[in-house]
């Protein structure tokens, strides 16, 4: 297979970010999805909301397991590392790159047979472990590179390219996240970049496992009528639940925040998540208000989106096992070898 | 009827040469009754006797109510693999009398509880039977129902100490270390130790075979080999354990976190400068340790072979992607669930040759926990110097009991092998980085982590690669990284613990003996044993793989090698077969694998009747 490069130039009226970087600096390789491929936008909204975030390239770790969804690390932050796991695993391989170098930000690319199917228990765990980590489901309800089967979160009634129907109940991840206890909640749509780059931002400044579900409409197997993951059923019955503002901490705006009402939330480094606009008695911290809402409104066939939940208070897997707050690995050896002295100490409970 | 206390049981008094610390044991029980503590303060004792000692636990897989058994030896010559001839039984169990009694050797003595009438089951007429009213005693002196359960273990505990000439004074400084703050606890064991000591040396002579004191164990420790892993895992400066509770492993783990507790605990900020997960599952815990590892810490995991199953995937992505991993495999009898409290050495094959596709892996055989605790340290030299899935085989044998081996000793001088990692100043050097080019000469090429310089920054893909690192389907580019990854594997043997040889009194002999693990004191006991029989054997004790090429050599040198192992299939010899020039003729397959650790006794008689009349065939 040849390779694609991309052109290098830059054009000086780029802006820079506050590490003096301009968006063309946290691209990757070109992509080889298909032509209008969700996905592909996904990967723009990304490399805006890191840009913008200002993290230095090689502090993001890209990781991800098998699919088309999978693939599109390499579509970003070439200057970041990257892995491209087994299908289903990267939740144990972040959990464990995680627990070695907290000092990172974990960005986790899967799809939906990735995370729902094959993976389903380590996400589950993941979730529950409160890993740090942005995680991204590109959900588009179909195996694209194995040429278009049903995944699990095919919609019921759902009909494949060859007019089959689906009639398994599918894993909606957002319902799942909630029953989990997961502390950051939220589905976008790969076509709407400005509610979709706020929520990625917020994502990787949360201070936990932040599972972001984007519908992805996949234009070779998955976007013809009677599909329910098309641009056009997402478009008819997206129904923005919350509207978000991400605002950094040192930011003016900060001022206006907190007016009219609107909920408002500090996150971990300072920087502050603003519900814009939020239904009236919706509260995104409060889980089962959450929950009622989502299953009234997704009783009607709506696609509920937005930043849905939020909590950050909860512990993450380093506040639960009390590690350091510098990575393991800079640890030096000396502090993690108890020595000879200590050796011939502890022998004589042996004897 | 219970019988009266003033009647003991004794029959047939035999009375032939004392026999001096050199004798066997064991005490069949009923699992769940606390008899394990018991057990292990006579083993621990006789250790402390300065005595050559080794305990062997049978256990069920099981809670409560399956028969388990103990096993003693004490040799003064060293000899402490497990003996098949018991000179003494201790029958505490009723489901399982008629086969204990069965294994006790001619002339030999039975230990029963006589508050019951002697069981038919029990009756031999070339044994002697010492009845003890065990449960009556402990009915008298104690209240509470559990209490009565286990402290019958103890009473039996205290008429051996009697009868064997166990030294009381070391056994009352060790319930005083055992209980020591638990007054009520210490002294319900000293009566119970008492009611049977006194009733032992009140109706029994002394036994034929007794222990005197020796000072053959100054040097040394008892301790088993799962410890003994996770203290090595500790030197060696392992940050993150991720693992998924399975038998005979789940004691690494316990230990890595209790020494962890112990010395990883920062004294200021009292932080754990270590993280230890409990995965979802086998498949989860080695990615965590790959995951880990890529990102630059020590990381390992701790499994058995049903977890192995479940690795295979990822061991194979590790293995392609050239990730540091470090796998303890603690051995059980396979396949399947098979049975998961018994020992075997039957993972070779799956670990060697672990995942799809072409993959080879690099493995040690730990003999005792002292090779453990090095071993373990070595594990993760050689995973980060060869950038590669390294498998520890232990077994439950050498994991689970308590062997006596010399002290561990720790160089301060030791640094860890980071083997080939390009720091920020090695990077800033750099035109341009390839993760897989330029490799040096073990075929080793340099890798880079996460967070260091975004000029060192590339894709790890378990998918076919060039040397760049860059994707590829081109069929050069992919054969030059896995032809390199082959030459990486074998340039290991000369990294991996070279083969221990014990040369026979006649070197070279024309039999060789190679053998593996945890069969390596039944090995040369059975080579010390074998001139009796016209047998002169070199034994070889394989420790690693790939092989070093002095296995090669042993067996052109040998007309013929006994390859002794633990396991159905021969896979030793079989790897012996595939990774050397070795013909397979000169190799013969000598395999014990019912469950329980190899007894010289099985080594002797598998070579002796295979050799048959040929025995002399091989004199030289």
């Amino acid at each position: 297979m040849p390779s694609i490069t991309k052109p290098v130039a830059v054009h000086p009226s780029l802006r820079r970010n506050e590490v003096g970087l301009t968006v063309r600096d946290y691209e990757g390789s070109m992509s080889t999805l298909c032509a209008g491929c969700g996905h592909d936008s996904i990967t723009a909204a990304l490399i805006r909301a890191i840009w913008e975030l200002a993290i230095p390239p090689h502090m993001i770790a890209k990781i991800s397991g098998i699919g088309c969804s999978s693939k599109t690390p390499t579509y970003f932050v070439s200057g970041g590392h990257g892995f491209n796991a087994a299908h289903g695993r990267m939740p144990p391989i972040a959990t464990g790159a995680n627990a070695a170098n907290r000092e990172l930000t974990y960005i986790g690319i899967s799809g939906d047979g990735d995370s729902l199917s094959i993976g389903l228990g380590h996400l589950c765990h993941a979730i529950r472990r409160n890993v740090r980590i942005l995680y991204v489901i590109e959900n588009n309800g179909v195996y694209g590179l194995t040429k278009g089967q049903f995944s699990a979160s095919a919609d019921v009634g759902s009909k494949s390219k060859r007019k089959e129907p689906n009639h398994m109940a599918p894993i909606d991840p957002v319902a799942l996240g909630l029953s989990l206890g997961a502390t950051f909640i939220a589905r976008s749509f790969s076509g709407d970049k400005d509610q979709l780059v706020p929520i990625l931002k917020a994502g990787m400044k949360h201070s936990g496992f932040a599972l972001v579900d984007v519908l992805s409409p996949c234009v070779t197997f998955n976007d013809h009528e009677g599909s329910t993951k098309s641009y056009l059923h997402v478009r008819q019955q997206a129904r923005a639940a919350t509207e978000t503002d991400f605002v950094e901490p040192t930011s003016e705006i900060l001022a206006s925040i907190g007016t009219n009402g609107a909920v408002h939330v500090t996150m971990h480094d300072g920087s502050i998540v603003a519900f814009k606009g939020v239904p009236p008695d919706y509260d995104p911290r409060d889980r089962e208000r959450v929950y009622a809402y989502l299953h009234e409104h997704q009783a009607k066939g709506e696609i509920v989106t937005g930043l849905l939940y939020i909590d950050e208070t909860a512990a993450d897997l380093h506040d639960l096992s009390q590690t350091p707050d510098e990575a393991l690995i800079k640890l030096p050896f000396e502090k993690l070898c108890p020595g000879s002295a200590k050796l011939e100490e502890l022998q004589e409970d042996f004897r | 009827m219970p019988q009266s206390l003033s009647e003991p049981v004794v029959s047939t008094p035999a009375r032939p040469a004392v026999r001096v610390n050199d004798f066997a044991f064991k005490l069949a029980n009923v699992n769940g009754t606390g008899s394990a503590s018991a057990n292990g303060l006579l083993m621990q004792a006789i250790f402390r006797m300065g005595i050559p000692v080794s305990g062997k636990n049978l256990f069920p897989s099981n809670i409560q109510g399956l028969p388990t058994w103990y096993e003693i030896r004490v040799n003064k010559d060293g000899h402490t693999a497990r003996a098949l001839d018991y000179d003494l039984m201790v029958a505490m169990n009723g489901q399982t009398y008629g086969r204990d009694i069965y294994e006790v050797r001619e002339g030999g003595y039975l230990l029963y509880d006589s508050t019951w009438p002697l069981d038919p089951a029990l009756r031999r007429d070339d044994i002697t039977t010492l009845g003890v009213p065990l449960a009556q005693m402990c009915n008298q002196h104690f209240r509470e129902p559990r209490e009565r359960i286990l402290m019958k273990n103890i009473a039996y505990a205290g008429s051996l100490v009697a009868l064997l000439n166990v030294d009381m004074d070391i056994v009352e400084t060790l319930l005083d270390e055992k209980f020591a703050g638990k007054k009520a606890l210490r002294e319900s064991n000293r009566r119970a130790l008492r009611l049977g000591l006194d009733y032992a040396k009140e109706h029994f002579e002394p036994l034929p075979f007794r222990l005197e004191r020796m000072d053959a164990n100054r040097d040394k420790i008892l301790i088993d080999g799962n410890t003994a892993t996770a203290l090595g895992c500790v030197y060696a400066g392992c940050t993150v354990a991720a693992w998924y509770p399975i038998t005979p492993s789940t004691s690494v783990m316990d230990a890595f976190k209790d020494f962890c507790e112990k010395y990883r605990r920062d004294p200021e900020t009292g932080r754990n400068n270590y993280a230890i997960i409990q995965a979802e599952d086998e498949l989860a815990a080695i990615g965590m340790v790959i995951g880990a590892s890529w990102a630059g810490a020590r990381a390992f995991t701790s499994t058995a072979g049903p977890g192995i199953s479940l690795m295979n995937e990822l061991l194979g992505l590790a293995y392609y992607t050239e990730i540091p991993a470090v796998v303890m495999d603690i051995q059980r009898v396979g396949p399947s669930t098979g049975m998961p409290t018994r020992t075997q050495q039957g993972d070779l094959f799956e670990c060697a040759y672990a995942s799809h596709g072409d993959t080879k892996h690099i493995l040690l055989f730990p003999a005792n926990p002292h090779e453990c605790f090095e071993f373990a340290v070595k594990a993760f030299d050689l995973a980060e110097r060869f950038q590669t899935p390294v498998f520890m085989m232990s077994d439950l044998d050498i994991g689970m009991n308590d062997w006596v081996v010399p002290r561990l000793t720790w160089d301060d001088s030791y640094r860890p092998d980071r083997g080939r990692v390009l720091s920020l100043e090695e990077i800033q050097q750099l035109s341009h980085f390839q993760r897989y080019n330029n490799e040096d000469e073990n075929f080793v090429a340099a890798r880079t982590l996460p967070g260091v310089d975004p000029k060192a920054a590339y894709f790890t893909r378990g998918s076919g690669h060039a040397k760049t690192g860059a994707y590829t389907e081109i069929p050069d580019e992919y054969q030059e990284v896995v032809d390199r990854l082959a030459r990486k594997h074998k340039a290991a043997a000369q990294f991996v613990p070279a083969p221990v040889i014990t040369p026979s009194p006649q070197s070279p002999a024309a039999i060789g003996l190679i053998t593996l693990g945890g069969c390596d004191q039944a090995v040369r006991e059975a080579a010390a044993l074998l001139p009796e029989y016209g047998v002169f054997a070199d034994v070889l004790r394989v420790r690693g793989f790939p092989f070093d090429p002095s296995v090669e050599a042993f067996i052109a040198e040998h007309e013929v090698s006994f390859v002794i192992e633990q396991n159905r299939d021969g896979q030793l010899r079989s790897l012996l077969i595939l990774e050397t020039g070795a013909p397979k003729e000169k190799l013969r397959p000598l395999l014990i694998y019912g469950g329980f650790p190899l007894s010289a006794r099985h080594v002797i008689e598998g070579i002796t009747s295979q050799l048959g009349e040929n025995i002399l065939a091989f004199h030289h």
